[in-house]
């Protein structure tokens, strides 16, 4: 019992990046745009948010830095790149109208090689790791909640020893929800979603929603690759260790069945599969196999969501398709 | 001429068919365009974008030693492209090429680690390749098997099952095939498990070259094909023309899991000599670009598939040479494949500006 709830504690932090992957995926996805280029989005966050306050410590020199400044710095750059690359995936789907699919994967190949390209020459200059100071290290990972809440039995190591960026992503969910749930702009975006046809009809302009619904998500996305670097690679850029987080954040979208509140829950669950080698030891099982966990898992539940054919958990009726007026 | 003013400043109208040469010409146009754009990490970088393409050529062309090494990159990539064109063709998006080969190099390395000692060359490497594309044909029938039956994601449920083939190989390198202990390595094959080499690399480029001409056939002159290319247009009209989509969706899955396994095969048993675990190496991925930047179509692959392993194997000489750090080749292949997506819309559409259109109505 002990062991899960250290388990579930840890898990808060991988579970934080994937939560954020998968948050700005659904609200894509919503409006109907398919973007597989999540992983690529996510490496580029990754790297951005290391970068601009590694730059920026660089400037004013190591002690001079003001935490806030920098964390700020690292949520905006990162977002922005993400939200640069949901703009071109539009750009090319929606305006110049090519497939989704293959768009999506040539945004995770171009993705990552910008990130890593990025990692690489920042490395030369730098001569060495691209990191932070201690200090700032402890500001992005800070885990502020006063003791008595980290004491409380059970819950206390789940919910109240987290960094700042898990209320962040938890807000943003229950944010979320409501605007899509109770907002006027929300369900407009849904409807363009399920059937662009009918929204258009009634008057509401498709080209726009896709593009803004597809920037944000790419620059929530990105956010969560810049919160795994932070948190939980310890703000050091290692191009390896982000691979398949953003894949996996598009399976959780499906495993949420598109509904924001779900993801904070799976994205804790996933945290955790990916981290349960380390913590909970079967004895005589390989290492190697036992990682291979959190994807076996995704194929079971990418295969009982399909089998269970239920009305109410479908994806976007018009996902993955693009919105042709001239062909109704 | 009110009517004039609630006319839009820009509109879209299909093409009825445009001239091969010019499509082609707006083809070769945007990869000129995506080649342009590569340049801006290079310049990013500090070097000029000029000399390091020239670099990069040289890297990979100039003395026979090198052309070698570009050809052993450009085998794999072709035959993995050959592999998914037909389930891209299907709109079936596999994208598990990667775990594919993985497996099928598994299977095959079983072969020669446990057979390679008793049996001779010739039935042991026949046998090898039977098992590889076994192997890599199992592994993507499963994900065909669950879309066929339940409409499974099969982008998320292929790409997931590369992350278990390579966690296997991971597994066997540091324990069951592990040779000395503590290597973390398979021990390289007897000699009879190995390829043979024709003009100085492994045999595997004649096999490639032979499997080009054989999906075109199958692809274009085939019962088979023509039915890939209906599902792909639409799977209702499959239905309808009594087609069991169903069952030609696992057909076609195995068959290209079966290439990737062959492929794999080559990788252990010419390239390598041995099984690690990064012996896909991202071929599974930039096969994607190769495919969909030759239009599926099989001779337009081998040429794609060339200058990609240029781009690749210049790009690592550019690194040593340069420091550019030879993730560029990434990069350039992702903004071939933007750009090369982009420019089928002004194959598709023409754009009419409202002035124009004024005199196409008078």
């Amino acid at each position: 019992m002990n062991a899960l709830i250290l388990l579930l504690g840890a898990a808060g932090a991988y579970g934080t990046a994937l939560m954020f992957g998968t948050l700005g995926e659904v609200l894509t996805e919503k409006s109907g745009n398919m973007n597989l280029g999540v992983e690529g989005i996510m490496y580029m966050g990754g790297i951005f948010g290391l970068i601009v306050p590694n730059v920026y410590e660089m400037a004013v020199g190591t002690g001079n830095a003001n935490p806030f400044v920098a964390i700020m710095l690292a949520v905006i750059s990162s977002f922005a790149v993400g939200a640069f690359a949901g703009a071109l995936f539009s750009f090319i789907t929606v305006t110049l109208r090519a497939n989704q699919n293959v768009t999506g994967l040539a945004m995770a190949t171009f993705g990552t090689g910008v990130a890593k390209f990025v990692g690489e020459l920042r490395r030369l200059k730098v001569g060495g790791y691209v990191t932070l100071s201690n200090e700032l290290k402890f500001a992005f990972d800070n885990h502020f909640m006063p003791q008595f809440l980290k004491d409380i039995p059970v819950i206390g190591r789940i919910l109240f020893n987290q960094s700042e960026f898990f209320y962040l992503a938890i807000i943003l969910a229950i944010a979320m929800h409501f605007f899509l749930t109770k907002t006027k702009t929300g369900l407009y975006l849904r409807a363009v979603g399920e059937s662009p046809v009918t929204a258009d009809a009634a008057g509401i302009n498709i080209t726009k929603y896709k593009y803004l619904a597809t920037i944000v998500g790419g620059g929530i996305s990105a956010v969560g690759g810049m919160v795994y670097t932070m948190t939980t690679a310890g703000c050091v850029w290692i191009e390896a260790s982000l691979s398949g987080t953003g894949w996996l954040a598009v399976a959780l979208v499906i495993f949420c069945t598109w509904r924001p509140l779900n993801s904070m829950w799976a994205s804790i669950l996933f945290g955790a599969l990916m981290i349960m080698y380390l913590r909970i030891v079967i004895p005589f099982f390989p290492t190697e196999l036992y990682k291979i966990l959190p994807y076996a898992v995704t194929i079971v539940v990418l295969v009982i969501t399909s089998t269970r054919n239920i009305k109410d958990k479908q994806p976007p009726a018009s996902l993955g398709l693009n919105y042709f007026r001239e062909e109704r | 001429m009110n009517t004039n003013l609630k006319m839009p400043l820009i509109r879209l109208a299909k093409r009825d068919s445009l001239k091969p040469s010019v499509v082609w010409a707006i083809r070769i146009a945007s990869v000129v365009l995506a080649l342009l754009l590569g340049m801006i990490p290079i310049i990013m970088a500090g070097k000029n974008p000029f000399v390091s393409y020239g670099i990069m050529i040289e890297g990979a062309l100039s003395k026979p030693g090198y052309i070698r090494q570009t050809v052993k990159r450009a085998i794999p990539l072709l035959g993995t492209a050959l592999a998914i064109a037909p389930c891209f063709k299907m709109k079936f998006w596999n994208i598990g090429a990667e775990g594919q080969i993985t497996f099928g190099a598994i299977i095959s390395s079983a072969i020669a680690i446990y057979l390679g000692k008793s049996l001779p060359s010739f039935p042991l490497l026949v046998l090898m390749a039977v098992a590889g594309a076994i192997g890599g044909g199992i592994w993507a029938f499963i994900p065909g098997y669950f879309k066929a039956k339940y409409n499974t994601n099969e982008t998320l449920f292929t790409l997931m099952m590369n992350y278990i083939a390579i966690g296997i190989v991971r597994w066997l390198q540091g324990g069951p095939w592990e040779g000395r202990k503590g290597t973390q390595m398979i021990p390289m094959f007897p000699d009879a498990a190995r390829l043979p080499n024709v003009l100085g690399i492994y045999c595997g480029w004649i096999i490639i070259l032979v499997l080009v001409v054989i999906i075109h056939v199958y692809m274009n002159f085939t019962k088979h094909g023509y039915e890939v290319a209906v599902i792909g247009d639409s799977e209702n009209t499959a239905r309808y023309a009594g087609m069991n989509v169903g069952w030609i969706m696992m057909r076609t899955m195995f068959l290209s899991g079966a290439i990737c396994g062959i492929v794999g095969w080559m990788l252990v048993s010419g390239a390598n000599g041995t099984l690690n675990s990064d012996v896909a190496g991202g071929v599974g991925f930039t096969a994607i670009t190769v495919a969909w930047l030759s239009q599926l179509n099989s001779f337009a692959m081998v040429v794609i598939a060339a200058m990609l392993a240029v781009i690749g194997k210049g790009s690592a000489t550019l690194q040593t040479k340069l420091s550019v750090p030879a993730s560029v080749a990434d990069i350039i292949s992702g903004v071939l494949l933007f750009c090369m997506l982009g420019c089928e819309f002004f194959i598709n559409y023409k754009i009419i500006l409202r002035g124009k259109s004024d005199k196409e109505v008078q």
